[in-house]
């Protein structure tokens, strides 16, 4: 498992770098804003998680009330498939504790996407070099960010959302049609192919994701639209570092720089 | 191929470095899957605002 250990090794510093340098950035742009709508979200009646505006209706009629009963009671009871044995369960105090678990799960997750980035670019010969690196990293970003990001935008609290479970699921199967229709283009050279790919990236907008019954937020729209914004460039920037140190870290690690020149193009 | 077997694992078959490198892939999904889509509420709540932050589907 000598080829198992190198990866992995890979992609723990590519993934702990990264993730520290999203932590950081989080810090001063997404996270204030997720603060500021926690305060429109109290103001209109409490913190609901596990809570999708009732399970499968499509009505607004039904959304509606199902909406104002849970700011009053526990989740709805059809919603009890999830152990929501406590309203909301363990949640780590305001201050410290909340940021120090944020920077756990970047860390870790930087790791995990790490691991997807490393594992994937050695099938096509491994990433070389900081450069080959960032046109990864940039792929990266397009399959997890952007393409996702299109019909999920990112969310503050309080904001409606369909379904938790329907939506994870488009997020994945989209996340999987764009990184292999990425994979085509850039690694398959006949047209027939590249069509197919094409096809893949779009097909997800085109069944759409799972939307809510109703638009209605207290978060003001400008709010949103910096959210988006720095979601989306604090992605970008994490994805750039991530590819850049595997492709750095590698390149040190097998001593030579090997190139990817068959593998592109 | 010949030259990443040969950089990051020396001798190693081609069926093993598929496996190897898909059971790296694996786990990846695994651990981005339990701390960013878990429904578990405490995993849910400590990973928050990273949630939030990676625009993964949440609440």
């Amino acid at each position: 498992m000598n080829l198992f250990r190198n990866v992995v090794f890979i992609a723990a510093i590519a993934g702990l770098v990264a993730g520290v340098v999203l932590a950081c950035m989080q810090a001063y742009a997404t996270v204030p804003l997720i603060l500021k709508a926690e305060v429109y979200e109290q103001a209109g009646g409490g913190h609901h998680h596990a809570a999708p505006a009732a399970t499968d209706t499509n009505a607004m009629s039904t959304a509606a009330p199902a909406g104002n009963a849970m700011s009053s009671a526990a989740p709805a009871p059809a919603e009890a498939a999830a152990p929501a044995v406590e309203d909301e369960g363990w949640a780590p105090a305001d201050g410290f504790e909340r940021f120090a678990f944020s920077v756990v799960a970047n860390i870790v997750t930087g790791i995990g996407f790490a691991l997807i980035l490393v594992a994937v670019s050695e099938f096509a010969g491994g990433i070389g070099n900081w450069r080959q690196g960032v046109f990864w990293g940039l792929a990266g970003f397009a399959v997890f960010t952007l393409a996702p990001g299109l019909g999920l935008p990112p969310e503050l609290p309080a904001m409606p959302a369909a379904d938790l479970t329907q939506r994870q699921i488009w997020w994945w199967a989209t996340v999987a049609a764009t990184a292999a229709g990425i994979g085509l283009i850039a690694f398959r050279k006949s047209l027939p192919l590249v069509i197919l790919a094409v096809l893949l990236i779009i097909a997800p907008h085109i069944v759409g994701a799972p939307q809510p019954d109703s638009f209605e937020t207290p978060i003001p729209e400008g709010l949103h639209h910096q959210f988006v914004v720095a979601v989306t460039v604090t992605n970008l920037v994490f994805w750039l570092v991530l590819g850049a140190i595997v492709g750095v870290v590698r390149g040190r690690f097998t001593g030579t720089a090997t190139s990817l020149r068959d593998s592109f193009a | 191929m010949t030259t990443a077997s040969v950089s990051l694992g020396a001798s190693v078959s081609s069926q093993s470095r598929v496996m190897q490198l898909a059971l790296v892939a694996l786990l990846g999904i695994f651990v981005v899957g339990f701390v960013g889509f878990s429904h578990i509420d405490a995993v849910h709540n400590a990973a928050h605002d990273y949630r939030h932050s990676m625009a993964f589907p949440c609440h």
